[in-house]
């Protein structure tokens, strides 16, 4: 079965939603971060494409712990409550972690947008579908998580007004459904420097 | 705290006062009832900022992101719930040398009733091992603020996570309901 079959039986409000690209609306996101804004890219696709969209001090680039790019944004929040953090995640990772949502409608840090790739396969794995791609809508999973401001992006515009909705105030989730175009590019695989880079951007000294 | 304080102090008063001294604002946890007590100190201590994860992976990527934005944090779990972990210590903390501090409720021995939490107590110190995480088994009362305060400012200074394995002879544990 294709990506499109698995979309064309999505429920909920997805199925209304345009099949968007990542690297282009990641760039669309990127160009409205100009408060240094910190951003936690989850592990494969959601993080090549964050790399390859131009390489900033306050981006985390995660090498493991698939899951993870929530709870580390949730992480940064509280540190940081002056700065805005987003989170880029894709479906498969969120399905690996969906407590961490009820977490961060707990904590209701209003400093924090989670934002979801939803292209219904695994795709860095050889495009095994993911539960979204014929059952769970992952924007009503954020929503009785607790998670008001959840939506689907209809389109590129639509995406841009509801990101620069969650710069104002969050917590947020916005979903997107996306193609199975692979990343484009790879980040470095140094750990210890990325994160070393990510707190510099971040203005803590070690 | 004096030294006749901490004498006289409970294990979890200890704890919650050595965290505080050494600057550890954050406590994330995945509930245990030996550790309710120290659970409740934290709750009702305004210095910190502590709440529940749904999973103990979770609570350990929190205080990871945390630790980068400036703010010290530990994880609290069950043994039982050290054995979710070990994904997240690999490819996260341990790679990335971040000092998350990680104390875990010893159960599994000296009179464990449940055969899970045997069977993770019987592999947490070779996967802490393994993976090059130092840990210190706390049984003694006059060790605790010793240990927990010296270990956290080597976590920091050598920017290396360490986990805290608070045993029975130190907190009495969790005994089968009479």
């Amino acid at each position: 079965m294709t990506t499109l079959q698995h979309n064309a039986q999505r429920a909920g409000g997805a199925h209304n939603a345009k099949v968007m690209n990542r690297f282009e609306l990641t760039k669309r996101l990127t160009a409205q971060l100009k408060h240094e804004e910190a951003v936690i890219g989850g592990i494969g696709n959601a993080n090549f494409d964050l790399w390859s969209s131009g390489q900033r001090p306050q981006n985390f680039y995660m090498l493991g712990s698939m899951g993870l790019a929530i709870p580390i944004a949730l992480g940064v929040a509280i540190a940081q409550p002056q700065r805005h953090v987003v989170a880029l995640e894709g479906d498969g990772s969120l399905l690996m972690q969906l407590g961490c949502l009820a977490t961060v409608a707990m904590r209701a840090p209003t400093n924090l947008t989670i934002v979801v790739w939803d292209n219904g396969i695994y795709q860095i794995t050889g495009g095994q579908p993911t539960a979204s791609a014929s059952a769970a809508d992952l924007v009503a999973i954020a929503r009785g998580a607790g998670i008001a401001k959840s939506a689907w992006a209809a389109d590129e515009e639509d995406f841009e007004r509801l990101f620069a909705q969650a710069l104002k105030g969050g917590p947020s989730l916005i979903a997107a459904r996306i193609d199975d175009k692979p990343g484009v590019g790879t980040t470095d695989r140094d750990p210890v420097q990325i994160r070393a880079r990510f707190m510099q951007g971040l203005g803590i000294k070690r | 705290m004096t030294e006749t304080q901490t004498r006289q102090a409970p294990w979890h008063e200890i704890v919650r006062a050595t965290l505080k001294a050494n600057d550890v604002k954050l406590v994330v946890y995945v509930p245990d009832r030996v550790f309710t007590p120290l659970i409740k100190a934290l709750h009702a201590d305004d210095f910190f900022t502590t709440f529940a994860a749904t999973r103990e992976e979770e609570a350990l990527g929190i205080v990871s992101g945390a630790w980068m934005g400036g703010l010290r944090g530990a994880v609290l779990m069950q043994t039982s719930g050290f054995a979710t972990i070990p994904n997240a210590l690999a490819s996260l903390v341990a790679p990335s040398q971040i000092p998350a501090l990680i104390f875990v409720s010893e159960r599994g021995t000296l009179g464990e009733f449940n055969l899970g939490q045997a069977m993770v107590c019987k592999t947490m110190r070779p996967v802490l091992d393994s993976l090059g995480v130092e840990h210190h088994t706390v049984t003694r009362h006059d060790e605790l603020a010793f240990i927990v305060d010296r270990s956290i400012k080597q976590a920091v200074a050598t920017q290396a996570p360490v986990a805290f394995i608070l045993s029975p002879l130190l907190t009495g544990g969790k005994v089968f309901a009479s």
